[in-house]
């Protein structure tokens, strides 16, 4: 049985680095929040270095600024169109936050590492912001036509009886699925890295066969880390497409 | 303790829903290659539509991941 030091869910406790108290209300300053932070500050920093010195032949943290802003930016275009660039901002700031949440949750800092994107609350509330702010805009853009969301121009009746409660159900299930992607491959990944790495000191010699595994599996987080960043942006830019342009 | 030992195995029950998502992401995966070696030119455009399939096939796979979690550690 594993014993509490080498628990592998041990690692998504939440600390409180400063204990503050409003009225009855635990407000701590956490190991959450201090992450959340320095992804904030790492965007911060990485867009402003890109952009301290400009020149026309980009310099090397320059065309790494460029290369994260020309890849949302053709994201969006591609997928919403030019109605979809005044999204922009908030779509590259959601990119840049979930992605540097994953990286920076990866770095081996002991028993302070921690990922934020791997509490469900953290994505859900995202996921419930993108929810709410497509909904308001499906609904500003085309008032109650947006309904003509569940029930696309020209269904027979039969099959609207079976299609429409579906697209209801898939409409709202999006937050959950999308919060809950996010949170279990980090989840997922972050348990395998522990389990694998527990094995390293109780083999003895050939625990050098968990630690190829583990570095391995590293390198793969480090892409899953990428690719759900990418995929929560995507599937936000799909959702607002739906909400501007209809089907 | 019998408690505990349905809890294992009920988790790892639970846990064979992720077999669907294996399937799944490689057959979304192995198409793109397919589809990306008849025809080069269309790689990028066809990027994003793999990792979107990839995206929701995976996730049912980690629903059923979420399950076996939950049934092991509550």
């Amino acid at each position: 049985m594993a014993t509490e030091a080498n628990n592998p869910m041990e690692q998504f406790e939440i600390k409180s680095i400063i204990d503050i108290n409003v009225s009855g209300y635990d407000i701590s300053f956490t190991n959450s929040a201090a992450f959340m932070f320095a992804a904030v500050a790492c965007t911060f920093l990485l867009f402003w270095t890109a952009t301290r010195r400009r020149t026309m032949v980009p310099s090397r943290i320059q065309s790494v600024g460029e290369l994260m802003f020309e890849f949302v930016a053709g994201m969006v275009k591609e997928n919403v169109g030019k109605e979809g660039m005044k999204y922009f901002p908030f779509i590259l700031t959601l990119f840049c936050f979930i992605l540097f949440g994953n990286v920076l949750g990866l770095l081996p800092l002991g028993h302070s590492s921690f990922t934020f994107t791997s509490h469900i609350i953290v994505n859900a509330t995202l996921a419930i912001f993108i929810f709410v702010a497509v909904t308001i805009i499906g609904f500003a853009r085309h008032g109650l036509h947006y309904l003509r969301l569940f029930c696309p121009e020209g269904t027979p009746l039969p099959v609207a009886i079976v299609l429409v409660p579906i697209e209801i159900m898939s409409y709202f299930i999006r937050p959950v699925s999308l919060s809950l992607r996010l949170f279990a491959n980090m989840l997922a990944g972050h348990v395998l890295l522990k389990v694998l790495a527990g094995f390293i000191i109780s083999l003895g010699f050939f625990g050098i066969v968990p630690f190829i595994a583990v570095s391995a599996v590293t390198l793969l987080e480090i892409m899953v880390a990428l690719i759900q960043a990418y995929v929560f942006a995507l599937l936000s830019t799909i959702y607002l497409n739906d909400a501007v342009h209809l089907h | 303790m019998e408690l505990e030992a349905a809890k294992m195995i009920g988790a790892g029950l639970a846990a064979i829903g992720v077999i669907g998502g294996g399937v799944g992401v490689g057959i979304v995966f192995g198409n793109y290659m397919t589809a990306a070696s008849r025809n080069p030119s269309l790689k990028d455009e066809l990027r994003t539509y793999a990792f979107l399939g990839f995206a929701l096939s995976e996730a049912t796979a980690l629903f059923a991941l979420v399950i076996a979690l939950i049934i092991l550690f509550t």
